[in-house]
């Protein structure tokens, strides 16, 4: 049976205007991107991106840098990858990117134009989810690239050692990582978060109390977060005592190729979903 | 490929209220108006048949094609929505090239196509070039039109589109419809006004409270309309008096006063002999007309005529 399903399948599959559905993901991403990108509107998302690239432009300017203090600069570089980027900035910034390209355009009415335009639903939404993914990785990949820059290169010769031969180019390829996976992660997850509710900042609220306290959960429900995967890819562990401890338990520690899999398997996963929900997704902005 | 639209015994049901009930209907190509009140049931019709909202029972086939295969269906239709909003900050020129590009024509194709949907609307090149934020309604009912037939679609729905036009767009509007109907595409025109459509349709569908009360050509549902009682108000300083001398004359089935007591509204079965003995009563001076005006001449009293005074016979 299953010999006879496989070549239906693929000629059913080969049949699909795959070509016109890659120009159309093309189109939509470039219309998203503009949108995202050149708007008033996306300015508070610059901010939570460069604010502490503005902060450390501060200090390099005001404070003198010793070249003995490179690691407690590499501290409070994964501090704020950890603490900020990941728990605040990007998860913030998701929010915002992602929750506008559904439920955005339900508020402001114009959602119509794309659902009566020859895209299918699922190509709609893998294209906005693509263009979404693209502008928070402009921003906080930029970010965190200018971060770095900024914490190393005003030591001179040692930052640039610690950087290019030393663990400074390991660490900025994991805070890259991370921060790639935590905007395709918190992406997927407010995608179909601002699917499911009318507003969806309660639903975001919930999850990051859920992010929060996910360390402490029994492991198979350790597997349904974000920060969780994250976590195991920190280049360097920071030392944070008290409630803030609560964040960076390591309960479970796992192998970075795993945890990059796991999060990639649960975003799939989320897509997947969030595919079927378009597909049923019906216009009554009476109700909005 | 088949040129018929085809609802097939087609509902809606928004939780508990009713969109549609039960609707059944062929509808060949040529233009073809939707008439009914505010809330009849016209705008779920129209979403239903572009695929906007899914129908909780029935199936709906536009030529042939289902909205769930959006490629070919969208390449097909053309849906002027009454949605009178846009996504921000963009030109109509953009509004409608980036519409275009969707369609995964070249820049060149979807400039040249977007050129001549502009030309049909009759919307200056150098007001597309503006923010439609800054649109009056009437432009904004432009671009949102030039958008749905900018693809050459062979079935064009178009939802209360003369609204916001002002008389002489609404006349440029009509002749549009007229020289599309003429090319022997779809035309789905929904209005809430009767007569504003009816002179340029070849068949009406009046709808009322979610359920299909007439069809046809337009013609037979007027003639249909023609055969029941006309309801006229006049004002009149005796307004008894002038129901008495009526009712002697066997013109009128109904009389009811005026809640201001200064007037009537009196139902006739005959309005032209109703009219010639409204003149004789006028001369012999028995009663003062003031005004005379058809009290009944919109959509809502033909349904009233058709389905029952209280609008629930159904």
């Amino acid at each position: 049976m299953m010999q006879q399903a496989d070549p239906g399948l693929r000629e059913d599959l080969m049949r699909q205007p795959w070509a016109l559905w890659w120009l159309q993901a093309k189109r939509l991403t470039q219309i998203e991107l503009r949108r995202n990108l050149f708007s008033w509107r996306a300015s508070w998302i610059y901010f939570l991106a460069f604010i502490p690239t503005l902060i450390i432009s501060i200090h390099s300017i005001v404070d003198p840098h010793d070249p003995t203090s490179i690691s407690d600069d590499t501290q409070m570089l994964a501090s704020i990858v950890h603490l900020y980027y990941i728990r605040l900035g990007v998860f913030f910034g998701c929010l915002g990117i992602f929750s506008r390209l559904i439920r955005g355009e339900m508020i402001e009415r114009s959602l119509h134009f794309y659902l009566l335009s020859p895209v299918r639903r699922e190509v709609l939404l893998l294209s906005k989810f693509a263009a979404g993914s693209a502008t928070a990785l402009l921003l906080f990949v930029t970010a965190t690239l200018a971060n770095v820059a900024l914490i190393y290169l005003p030591f001179g010769a040692a930052g640039r050692d610690y950087l290019f031969n030393g663990p400074g180019i390991e660490q900025l390829e994991a805070y890259v990582l991370i921060i790639v996976l935590a905007c395709l992660g918190y992406g997927a997850v407010f995608l179909l978060l601002s699917m499911m509710f009318k507003n969806p900042t309660p639903g975001a609220l919930l999850f990051l109390g859920w992010e929060a306290i996910n360390p402490v959960l029994p492991s198979m429900l350790q597997k349904l977060s974000v920060a969780s995967y994250l976590r195991h890819l920190m280049p360097v562990n920071i030392g944070v005592k008290g409630l803030i401890a609560l964040l960076t338990v390591e309960t479970e520690p796992v192998a970075g190729w795993v945890a990059t899999l796991g999060l990639l398997l649960l975003i799939t996963a989320v897509l997947l979903y969030s595919c079927y929900r378009i597909r049923t997704l019906e216009i009554r902005y009476t109700t909005e | 490929m088949n040129d018929l639209i085809v609802f097939e015994n087609v509902s809606k049901f928004y939780g508990e209220v009713l969109g549609v009930n039960r609707v059944s209907l062929t509808i060949p190509p040529g233009i073809t108006t939707l008439v009914g009140p505010n809330g009849s049931g016209k705008t779920t019709l129209m979403n239903l048949l572009t695929g906007l909202v899914q129908p909780s029972s029935g199936s709906i086939s536009v030529m042939g094609l289902s909205s769930r295969d959006a490629n070919k269906f969208f390449a097909t239709v053309g849906y002027c929505t009454q949605f009178d909003f846009f996504p921000r900050d963009i030109t109509g020129w953009q509004f409608l090239v980036d519409s275009l590009m969707l369609y995964g024509m070249s820049k060149l194709t979807a400039i040249q196509l977007a050129e001549e949907s502009l030309q049909r609307v009759q919307l200056d090149k150098t007001a597309a070039w503006r923010k439609i934020d800054g649109y009056s309604k009437g432009m904004r009912q432009k671009i949102r039109l030039a958008q749905a037939i900018a693809h050459r679609p062979r079935v064009i729905v178009l939802d209360e589109p003369l609204n916001g036009l002002d008389p002489m767009a609404r006349a440029e509007a009509m002749a549009l419809f007229e020289a599309l109907g003429c090319q022997g595409i779809h035309l789905i025109i929904s209005s809430h006004v009767l007569d504003e459509v009816d002179r340029i349709a070849d068949r009406v569908v009046l709808i009322t409270g979610g359920y299909l009360i007439a069809e046809g050509n337009i013609h037979q549902v007027r003639q249909e309309v023609r055969e029941k009682p006309m309801q006229v108000l006049v004002r009149c300083d005796r307004p008894e008096a002038l129901a008495s001398k009526m009712f002697a004359m066997n013109h009128c089935v109904e009389a009811r006063l005026h809640p201001d007591g200064k007037g009537i509204f009196l139902r006739t079965g005959d309005v032209d002999q109703f009219y010639s003995i409204l003149n004789v009563i006028a001369t012999e001076g028995i009663v003062k007309i003031e005004a005379v005006a058809p009290a009944d001449d919109d959509a809502n009293a033909i349904y009233q005529y058709l389905i029952g005074s209280d609008g629930g016979a159904l």
